[in-house]
């Protein structure tokens, strides 16, 4: 397509502010905060702009960018949004806004801080807006690294310190990528051998992926669910999540549960599932299985935990249990609720990990025997975290209960019992979701905590935003739901082709 | 036949040039000789130029005795790049520590024809006389700080190590010559397969090896670098980490891809298990290391294991393309890396990692030189050297796949040491707050070195087409 490049527009936003930020002298906080939320700014208008005016009865892949980069590897600088990346890209710039004013205390090194969080945010963009497999990996991995060192220096140690916790995020997740890098490696030279020349982008890999033998299919796939399952923090490669989650400052868990791990989803989604549908078929049960174990193990582990981020760690590897289980389904109305589900719980756990920070800011504390009736003193903030616990615990009229019912209803056609086995999660994710809030919210206000102001002037900005979306989309689903299924539609349509193809084979 | 003594135009400035300057010392006062370095920096840039102009003007001297193709000179304008990086960034650090600079400045050009001689030697004889010119010039740089036993006890260690695997080296071209009749390296091939499979091959393919994996470090022929490369003034290490290994690259592709090519024995399985090895141990040993001139020693170890994967490639092409291309980026990393050190140690005196406390607040610059090093080291993108890993491994999934397996997720462990060193610069509070200063010459290589291994990263694009038509000249004839 001519014209204005949105999407590399939106890329290059934050970065530019991050560059902005480098030659501003390092005690001017406020400034920088300003260059940040006007860098993330700009993206989040934008990728708005490309979002509403997508044309969903045409469908496919809009706001195409495509140039040349490495020729001999057949990779081009190729931008591109369909239905599951828009909803994506939308998602992570809605949070990269409200982190930016949920880090509004930061004032320890706050340029670096917002540097490196600016570096942090495009990596996850592009991801979600790449369409060739190389630019995708430089973005999956860029984010690992500002992430390392914000924990150590910004993070906090509480039941593990932040060094222990910065370490096993990053390893968890690099060794997961190197399983990935050896998948889409050899991906990569099959296709070169199927199409005669090398060419990385997702098209032209999917076109190759219909030619590849059922036992490649099987092991390419089973690496890269290594990969993207544990950025997904699938069970048992989950432990990293709620560790990290805790040790990371606020902005970091909140675009790491918020969108950061959504990027294993999508991947398994809009890479694995796409090129390699046979495989995805074989591999479906255990996906389901996994994703069942996640919900229920995570949720039981959510119960035990005493310290607020860590109910919000567990809970969040037990909400993507849902989405393994959604994707395991194999389905139109599974790949719906899965992309929906991960939108609806990136809101959601974006919501409540900035509340939590806020509470944390102003009590010194995140455990919660210690913590009561706070919201007789700090009555905006109970509201946020009620309306993310709410969300959390999917109520209907907020955007997170559609995809669960829809991941349900997709399940449920497939496996039966093992369905019922996930809905039975929801009550243990109402117990404690619910417990958390009465014993920190309500209950006899303590006298510790009159002192506490409410969060006012800019740390209202996440509670706005977040809270709107988690509202307006619950009450206009079709906003998201039409947009993911005109993506996922084209997904399942190419699958099953696929599929169809094989079986008369 | 006719001689085109414009091929070796290059080396002949070189040599010129090393000499000349050893004579400009001798007439400038003692005093005055700091700008034999910045002399020295300018004329390795021009030699550069040279080669650059004489990209497409290839051919071979005295029948086969000596060879410019592309590939060689991609190889000569990875050692002067390097050369020219060292010595811009290790100005400083010789008038302060060093003196001697016209010997010092004229031996690096020594080492760097050496170099130049070995990727072009086509003959057995050319490859010993190139690799020996190189390795004195280096056993005197190593010992370079006189007056210092650590310095000492590491010159006396590598002449004796160089010395020991010389022989070997030596002693396996004389079994190979001995059933060929030949020292042409592109003529033993095909007189080793005709002589067939016996054990006295293998035991010369097997000295072989060993004599070269002395060089490039490899495992189990390792032992020496780390106490060297720790004993050594910190720009020689630089530099003997990357040329020394770089050239000797060059000739292990040359021997065993033109001149073992018909052999029949498995000699890939070998190297392959020697890369595995290599990787494995490298990153392992280097996890406990506290000084930063051993965790790069033992890191430039498994980036010698990671470079070896190229030599089994089940496309010889692919596999000498991804070679060069991360043979040339490994330049930018590790320079990057020792010159942060050197520059380091120069104004603080310590070569401890703890040391390096809160460098981030101290000097900016230098912590972030260092950590885009380390990481384009282990290959974490937009850097250079995840470019160069994936051309390197792509080649390799179809009959390796095994390597690469332990190749990537090794890289990912790595990213646990090389990132200990970033989490001291950044988080740990600095013991002494003052500010480091960076001279000229030494931001310049810093700031260049970091710019490269960022570019590359993002756009590897123009530079592996270069190294396309390199290695394609490279089995051409």
């Amino acid at each position: 397509m001519d014209g204005f490049p949105f999407l590399t527009a939106i890329l290059l936003a934050p970065v530019a502010a991050a560059l902005i930020m480098v030659f501003i002298p390092r005690d001017e906080g406020k400034l920088i905060k300003c260059i940040a939320a006007m860098g993330t700014f700009v993206s989040l208008a934008l990728s708005l702009y490309v979002y509403f005016s997508y044309d969903m009865s045409i469908g496919g892949l809009q706001f195409v960018e495509q140039i040349p980069w490495i020729r001999d590897l057949g990779v081009s600088w190729f931008m591109a949004v369909d239905g599951i990346s828009l909803p994506m890209l939308l998602l992570t710039n809605l949070i990269g806004f409200a982190a930016v004013f949920a880090s509004w205390n930061v004032n320890n090194r706050p340029r670096e801080f917002f540097i490196l969080f600016m570096l942090l945010i495009t990596g996850v963009m592009g991801t979600f807006i790449a369409h060739d497999l190389f630019i995708f990996l430089l973005f999956y991995e860029v984010v690992v690294i500002p992430i390392y060192i914000m924990v150590i220096i910004w993070g906090s140690s509480k039941r593990v310190t932040k060094e222990y916790a910065g370490m096993k995020l990053t390893i968890y997740l690099l060794i997961g990528s190197a399983f990935l890098l050896v998948g889409v490696i050899a991906m990569f030279m099959k296709s070169v051998g199927i199409l005669g020349h090398p060419d990385m982008s997702f098209t032209a890999l999917a076109e190759a992926g219909k030619q590849l033998s059922a036992f490649d299919q099987k092991w390419l796939f089973g690496l890269m669910l290594f990969g993207f399952g544990s950025l997904i923090s699938m069970w048992p490669f989950h432990s990293w999540s709620p560790d990290g989650y805790a040790g990371a400052p606020t902005a970091v868990s909140m675009i790491h549960a918020g969108v950061l791990k959504k990027i294993g989803g999508y991947g398994l989604v809009k890479i694995a599932l796409v090129f390699l549908p046979i495989g995805a078929k074989f591999w479906a049960p255990v996906m389901a299985v996994l994703g069942i174990a996640g919900v229920t193990y995570a949720a039981f582990g959510a119960l035990a935990q005493k310290d607020l981020k860590y109910i919000v760690g567990y809970s969040s590897v037990s909400h993507m249990g849902y989405v393994m289980l959604a994707i395991g389904s194999f389905n139109l109305i599974g790949i719906n609720g899965a992309v929906a589900n991960m939108f609806g719980h990136g809101v959601m756990a974006a919501l409540f990990f900035s509340t939590i920070g806020f509470i944390y800011e102003k009590t010194h504390t995140r455990w919660i025997p210690d913590m009561g009736g706070l919201a007789r003193q700090t009555p905006r903030l109970a509201v946020a975290f009620m309306l993310a616990a709410m969300a959390s615990l999917g109520l209907p009229g907020l955007v997170t209960f559609i995809p669960e019912f829809t991941i349900f209803v997709a399940a449920f056609q497939v496996y039966g019992g093992l369905a019922v086995i996930g809905i039975a999660g929801i009550i243990l994710t109402a117990l404690y979701v619910l417990r958390a809030g009465a014993n920190t919210l309500f209950g006899p206000p303590r006298d510790e905590y009159n002192h506490l102001e409410d969060i006012r002037g800019p740390e209202m900005v996440p509670l706005v935003v977040l809270g709107t979306v988690l509202v307006v989309g619950g009450l206009l689903p079709s906003l998201l739901f039409d947009m993911i299924n005109s993506g996922a539609k084209d997904i399942m349509t190419h699958v099953e082709g696929v599929l169809k193809i094989g079986g008369v084979l | 036949m006719q001689l085109d003594l414009s091929l070796i135009v290059p080396e002949i400035t070189v040599a010129v040039l090393a000499m000349s300057v050893l004579i400009f010392g001798l007439i400038i006062p003692a005093g005055s000789r700091q700008g034999l370095g910045w002399f020295t920096a300018v004329t390795l840039l021009g030699v550069m130029g040279l080669v650059i102009a004489g990209w497409e003007n290839m051919g071979s001297l005295y029948g086969g005795l000596y060879v410019v193709d592309q590939y060689s000179q991609f190889f000569k304008i990875t050692f002067l790049v390097a050369a020219f990086l060292v010595v811009l960034g290790s100005m400083r650090y010789v008038d302060k520590h060093l003196g001697g600079q016209s010997e010092y400045y004229s031996l690096t050009l020594f080492a760097t024809l050496g170099m130049m001689v070995m990727t072009s030697a086509g003959d057995f004889m050319t490859i010993y006389l190139g690799l020996e010119l190189m390795t004195i010039a280096f056993v005197i740089l190593v010992c370079f700080r006189r007056l210092e036993s650590k310095s000492l006890e590491a010159g006396m260690k590598y002449v004796l190590l160089a010395g020991m695997s010389s022989a070997v080296l030596l002693y396996g071209l004389s079994l190979v010559y001995g059933m060929t009749g030949s020292v042409v390296v592109a003529e033993v091939g095909g007189r080793l397969a005709e002589v067939g499979a016996n054990p006295l091959m293998m035991l010369g393919l097997v000295m072989l090896l060993a004599g070269l994996g002395f060089k490039i470090s490899a495992v189990p022929f390792h032992m020496w670098s780390p106490d060297i490369y720790e004993g050594a003034p910190t720009p020689v290490t630089s530099f003997l980490a990357v040329g020394s290994k770089a050239a000797s690259f060059a000739v292990l592709i040359r021997i065993f891809m033109v001149g073992m090519q018909g052999v029949p024995l498995n000699w890939d399985l070998l190297l392959a298990l020697l890369a595995a090895v290599t990787i494995i141990v490298g990153n392992l040993v280097a996890i406990p290391q506290t000084n930063i001139k051993r965790l790069l020693a033992f890191s430039s170890v498994a980036q010698a294991g990671y470079i070896l994967v190229g030599m089994v490639a089940l496309d010889p092409e692919g596999g000498v393309k991804g070679i060069m291309f991360y043979g040339f980026l490994y330049v930018f990393a590790t320079l990057g890396a020792f010159t942060v050190a050197a520059h380091f140690y120069n104004k603080t005196g310590s070569d401890e990692i703890k040391d390096y406390a809160g460098l981030a607040q101290r000097s900016p610059l230098m912590a972030a030189v260092m950590v885009v090093a380390l990481l384009s080291m282990a290959g974490i993108p937009p850097l250079a050297g995840f470019v160069g890993k994936f051309y390197l491994f792509m080649n390799i999934v179809d009959n390796y796949l095994w390597l690469a397996f332990i190749g990537l997720v090794m890289s990912m462990v790595s990213v646990y040491y090389y990132l200990r060193v970033a989490l001291v610069m950044y988080r740990n509070e600095p013991l002494d707050e003052t500010p480091i200063a960076v001279s000229g010459p030494v931001s310049v290589t810093l700031i260049l070195t970091m710019v490269v291994t960022v570019f590359l990263g993002i756009y590897p694009g123009p530079l592996s087409e270069i190294v396309n038509s390199a290695a394609h000249s490279f089995f051409l004839h």
